[in-house]
């Protein structure tokens, strides 16, 4: 297997090259049965991915050693296993500033140990792609699913997309180094599912065949140029900001950090288009109890809509899609009708609570309810999420 | 890709600052000779630099960067500290990510590198200081050891964690007072040089920044070494003067007398490396050689002479036979009116690279 195998219309493995377009909205599917980390293979195999390293964490594992079997099928271009996270994602994006359409995989405490690494890779606009499995930090030591590592991920100026199942997983990924490689875009994308929920939950899923690929990355239409030594190196300058300590250097960073974040603003649109939207709303849609929740969360929301309008009271549930960029529109819109708004949520923090609250302050007269919270590992039964509603729409008389 | 990408556009070339001109018009490129010897009047690859006067690790860079055998074709890792400061004067890709993780960067580049370009060859170097090689980043340094990385890994030692004002590191020596070992340091030099070794290199070298064709000789072996068999390493003392109360002129006098102690020379070079590099000489004597002997990459011979003597078959000669041994080879002679004793000049320019260059040659 070499990249010289690829020509116009196939890949190195032989698949034929389609668009984004084609692979995720036209092309045929038939149903299969497997788990998120199955299908992040299965994604992967029709990205014409050049790179990818790895280091086992569970609950992701799975995912990185079957990246490793596609490269050994021919698929992925280089793979190898990294010494720890933080090597990892720096050898990731290694591959990425080399021009090479990079993805890696990782989970809670390797997040964390790694995380010096997230805002070099936006500062460096690579489009690597992170697919994170939300795992619990450390201590006490718990590998169970708890999603507040994503916390940490918010401001690292990468884009953070939530997966809710295997097939928005199968989809996300895709759409994500799409979204990712556009020239006005063109920083890294963090595509999240939560661990053992969506990782190792064996579910239904649509997927087109294993013939068709997404285009190769072309890292010559990057903002920045590839560190190949290929084209004139742009990078170089007589005068490093690091030396001084005057206004220049102070607005070179500063300017560089709002571009990063524009960046991610930018990919808006693209993200409209492939994502379908970023928040999908279900239920009735002029409820005033309206859920709003990303990932396994606004799975339980549905069930608990459903137990709700069993009762004869009207729900709705806002999913969001996209966490950076924030989609702070479609919220406010699919939030007109509400008087309550419950954010259930995976972990202790309520991160999402509190982005939906910063979003919504001055523009909504809902009252915002960051519970139910689980965390740690638990399951949120749908009993928790109807006593938090009872409670609040019956104040006097209680759930 | 080449040199090409050094060509400025003909429509800016009037706006272009006379460093960059300079790139293109009087450096020196991979199929040219290079060499300490461009020094004196090539253009430099380093456009000035921002350490402290005198720093011996300034010279030690502009060594290394004459040395390199592609320049076109190399990309300079670096990592945080004294080093990171040089890198943007540098007119090649060069990267700075983060303090330590210099190794894992490099490792990426080089994989994708390779996957990218079949059939060319990139050279991928690391340049770090002590405390980025041996302490916060030991860990990437020495796995990219362990996976045979194919890339050089050049540790600046100056003992001292100078960018940051002159703390102790893994690399100072035993007893040093400075900065967070404020009763002087308790534990011996970190023996870096031998942990490559143990790790997985090919070829480990200690040496100081003292002798400049020394520096060369050792930064091209190991860049050809690591482009074929596996990882390379040098540890080259640049003495922090500022920190050790040195001037500006004293840096060259401290390596000189510590080549005699704490960096006296140490050479590892594995069985297969040695093979290599006894293959490669071979090969291409005249490019492994050319900064410590007369031979170089392209001999241009001149020949004056009166018609008669034998001087254009002569040249014809020496071409002949460069080009039977598999060398490249150009003769040309030049003459008036073909008269027995009119003077001739012939001229016979032999190399290990293609010769584009035709007519008289005055410089040999």
């Amino acid at each position: 297997m070499s990249i010289k195998d690829m020509t116009k219309e196939k890949n190195w493995s032989g698949q034929k090259l389609v668009s984004t377009d084609y692979l995720l909205f036209e092309a045929p599917r038939e149903k299969h049965f497997m788990t998120g980390s199955e299908v992040t293979k299965e994604a992967i195999k029709r990205c014409t991915v050049d790179a990818s390293v790895s280091y086992p964490i569970t609950p992701q594992s799975e995912a990185a050693h079957l990246i490793g079997e596609l490269w050994a099928e021919g698929y992925v271009g280089m793979y190898f296993r990294g010494e720890n996270e933080f090597g990892v994602m720096s050898e990731v994006a290694g591959c990425a500033m080399a021009g090479a359409r990079t993805v890696t995989t990782t989970s809670g405490p390797g997040t964390l140990r790694a995380m010096e690494n997230f805002p070099m890779w936006s500062g460096t606009r690579i489009p690597v792609q992170l697919i994170l499995m939300a795992r619990g930090i450390n201590s006490p030591l718990t590998i169970q699913p708890d999603n507040l590592e994503v916390t940490f991920m918010l401001e690292t100026g990468c884009m953070i997309w939530y997966a809710e199942n295997v097939q928005e997983l199968f989809d996300m990924i895709i759409a994500g180094f799409t979204v990712a490689e556009m020239p006005d875009v063109h920083v890294p994308i963090v595509t999240v599912v939560d661990g053992f929920f969506v990782s190792h939950t064996r579910e239904s899923v649509m997927l087109p065949a294993d013939d068709i690929a997404l285009m190769p990355y072309d890292p010559y239409r990057a903002p920045l140029p590839p560190i190949d030594s290929e084209m004139p190196p742009g990078r170089f300058l007589r005068d490093p900001f690091v030396m001084k300590s005057n206004y220049i250097s102070y607005a070179t960073h500063a300017s560089w950090q709002w571009e990063v974040r524009s960046a991610v603003d930018r990919s808006i649109p693209y993200a409209r288009h492939f994502l379908k939207g970023l928040v999908h709303t279900s239920g009735d849609q002029d409820a005033e109890v309206v859920f709003v929740a990303c990932g396994t969360a606004s799975h339980q929301a549905k069930e608990a809509n459903r137990e709700l309008t069993k009762l004869g009271i009207k729900s709705k549930v806002v999913k969001l899609r996209t966490i950076r960029p924030f989609p702070h529109a479609e919220l406010l819109e699919a939030t007109k009708s509400a008087k309550y708004i419950f954010v259930p949520e995976f972990n202790i923090v309520g991160w999402l609570d509190k982005e939906v609250t910063q979003s919504l302050y001055g523009k909504s007269e809902a009252k915002i309810i960051g519970r139910p919270r689980v965390a740690g590992g638990m399951s949120m039964p749908v009993e928790a999420i109807l006593h938090e509603v009872l409670e609040h729409i019956n104040e006097e008389k209680g759930a | 890709m080449s040199v090409d990408i050094y060509k400025i556009n003909p429509e800016f070339r009037d706006i272009m600052p006379k460093d960059i001109i300079d790139l293109e018009d009087n450096a020196t490129w991979g199929v040219e000779k290079r060499g300490i010897s461009d020094l004196t009047d090539k253009k430099e690859l380093l456009e000035e630099h921002s350490l402290c006067a005198g720093c011996p690790e300034s010279a030690a860079l502009r060594y290394i960067l004459t040395a390199l055998p592609k320049p076109e074709d190399t990309i300079i890792v670096n990592s945080t500290g004294c080093t990171s400061l040089m890198f943007p004067h540098i007119a090649l890709h060069t990267v700075h990510s983060l303090f330590g993780n210099q190794n894992a960067v490099a490792s990426g580049i080089k994989r994708a590198l390779e996957w990218r370009f079949p059939d060319k060859v990139k050279d991928v170097v690391v340049l770090a200081g002590d405390g980025a090689t041996i302490d916060i980043g030991l860990d990437y340094t020495l796995q990219s050891f362990f996976r045979q990385e194919k890339i050089t890994t050049i540790c600046f030692d100056n003992e001292v964690y100078a960018n940051t004002g002159g703390q102790e590191s893994g690399s100072t020596p035993k007893g040093q007072v400075f900065k967070m070992a404020p009763k002087g340091k308790v534990f011996d030099k970190v023996r870096m040089w031998e942990l490559a070794v143990t790790s997985g290199c090919q070829y480990s070298v200690k040496l100081t920044a003292s002798a400049p064709k020394s520096v060369a000789k050792v930064v091209r072996e190991a860049i050809f070494i690591a482009r074929e068999l596996g990882p390379t390493y040098i540890h080259l003392y640049t003495p922090c003067i500022l920190e050790i109360g040195l001037s500006a002129s004293e840096g060259l006098w401290e390596m000189k007398e510590q080549d005699k102690d704490r960096f006296v020379s140490f050479k590892y070079v594995s069985d297969e490396a040695a093979a290599y590099l006894k293959e490669l000489k071979k090969i291409r004597s005249s490019i492994m050689s050319r900064d410590t002997s007369m031979a170089k990459d392209s001999i241009k011979i001149r020949m004056p002479a009166l018609g008669g003597q034998g001087a254009v078959t002569a040249a014809h000669i020496a071409a002949t036979a460069a080009d039977t041994e598999g060398y490249y080879a150009v003769s040309n002679p030049f003459f008036g009116a073909e008269k027995r004793m009119a003077p001739s000049e012939s001229y016979t320019r032999l190399a290990t690279v293609p010769i584009f260059d035709r007519g008289g040659s005055y410089i040999s």
